[in-house]
């Protein structure tokens, strides 16, 4: 009698995605869907077969399994990069979790953990850092609590104020 | 008589003491799980001194040379504020010798480093050197001094004699004064043991601030680089 509508009910086991990737980024054979566009989901899958180059940009936690060359941008949230993920890119998220490879720079605001297995090529900079037996790292960790080194680098707008700035262009 | 010692002895079998459980690793919560093999816990007499240098330095900047450790880069990074460089020279050499060119090693580590000149305060050698062939040992040694910052410090590891079973080991930061030993890899021959002069020369622009003979035979060398430290 009050039989389910069955054409928008989610496939079971498959996660729905919001693909957030501005600024000209170009994924392929993105095998995620969506499958309600009201239905906002905590989790976004980006499959293995998936490619992104640019800028991904996102208000959800997001799990990598693809390749992503770029930069990715998670203020609030937590990016994991899978097993099978394999990052080229400049990291900045709430916390970063290491399974596959990521080559790049590192930022989160809380925590960075690489896992067993997990490969990072890069600078970390969070306040708190985990990394276990058999995970890979060259680079540099910063574990200093920065509140403005957790913020991704902005490009000046016209409308605000300049801020003085050292001779050598760094931030003050 | 001969009762009186059976009785004494299964007296003293029963009120034998079980091992002391081996100390606690460093506190946090990101520890490393325990491994079920026995790791031995070594005291240290000159880790406390370096970290002693380091905590003088504003926001110390540390360079490991061996391969990374979670609980070492709480200890450094976390409780004593510094900017920890992984470069695991340990992992370059593994992995020459696994390829069977080893003399290409010594090109290769001309590269390894590229952080600039006197831009580090403290350096983690750990027992390298004593993995290390004379070309190789120079190149590192030559990086060594050119990154560090006056008045820097270098920790270092040197083995009194060749270990037939030695074997690459991680130095687990338990606190100022242990370390926990951590075998890794397949066996590998020191190439040779360093005499004091022959450290003194690989490390010409350093001086030796402490030195220390432990009883596992090993010496614990700090070394230092003349100059002053400006205050930024």
């Amino acid at each position: 009698m009050w039989k389910r509508d069955e054409s928008v009910r989610p496939t079971v086991g498959r996660e729905p995605v919001q693909p957030t990737a501005p600024g000209g980024a170009a994924a392929h054979g993105l095998e995620t869907d969506l499958r309600r566009p009201g239905d906002v989901r905590d989790v976004v899958n980006i499959g293995k077969s998936v490619v992104i180059k640019g800028e991904l940009n996102g208000s959800e936690d997001l799990t990598v399994e693809g390749y992503v060359d770029g930069t990715i941008e998670l203020k609030d949230h937590v990016l994991t990069i899978g097993p099978h993920g394999r990052i080229k890119a400049e990291i900045f998220a709430k916390a970063v979790v290491v399974l596959g490879k990521v080559n790049g720079n590192v930022t989160a605001s809380e925590k960075v953990d690489i896992r067993d297995n997990g490969s990072v090529e890069g600078n970390i900079v969070a306040p708190r850092v985990a990394i276990a037996e058999g995970a890979h790292f060259r680079g540099s960790v910063d574990m200093q609590r920065k509140p403005e080194a957790v913020k991704p680098p902005e490009a000046p707008k016209a409308e605000t104020k300049p801020v003085a700035q050292a001779p050598n262009g760094s931030k003050p | 008589m001969s009762g009186v010692g059976k009785v004494t002895g299964f007296l003293s079998r029963l009120t034998r003491k079980a091992p002391p459980p081996a100390r606690a690793a460093v506190a946090g919560p990101e520890r490393v799980e325990a491994d079920p093999a026995p790791e031995p816990v070594v005291s240290t007499k000159a880790l406390r001194k370096f970290v002693g240098a380091l905590r003088q330095c504003p926001s110390p900047t540390l360079l490991d040379l061996g391969p990374v450790l979670g609980p070492n880069i709480q200890y450094f990074g976390e409780q004593l504020g510094c900017k920890v460089i992984v470069e695991d020279v340990f992992e370059s050499l593994d992995r020459f010798e696994e390829e069977g060119r080893p003399s290409d090693l010594p090109a290769f580590l001309e590269t390894r480093f590229p952080q600039p000149a006197e831009s580090v305060d403290g350096i983690l050698c750990w027992n390298l050197f004593d993995f290390l062939d004379r070309p190789s040992a120079d190149v590192v040694a030559a990086h060594v001094m050119r990154l560090l910052k006056p008045n820097g410090v270098l920790f270092g590891m040197f083995a009194t004699d060749r270990g037939a079973e030695a074997r690459f080991t991680k130095f687990v930061v338990v606190d100022d004064d242990a370390f926990r030993h951590r075998e890794y890899s397949r066996p590998r021959a020191r190439r040779a043991a360093m005499q004091n002069r022959d450290i003194g020369h690989l490390f010409g622009e350093l001086r030796v601030s402490d030195l220390f003979l432990l009883q596992t035979r090993v010496r614990e060398v700090l070394f230092r680089k003349p100059g002053y430290r400006l205050n930024k």
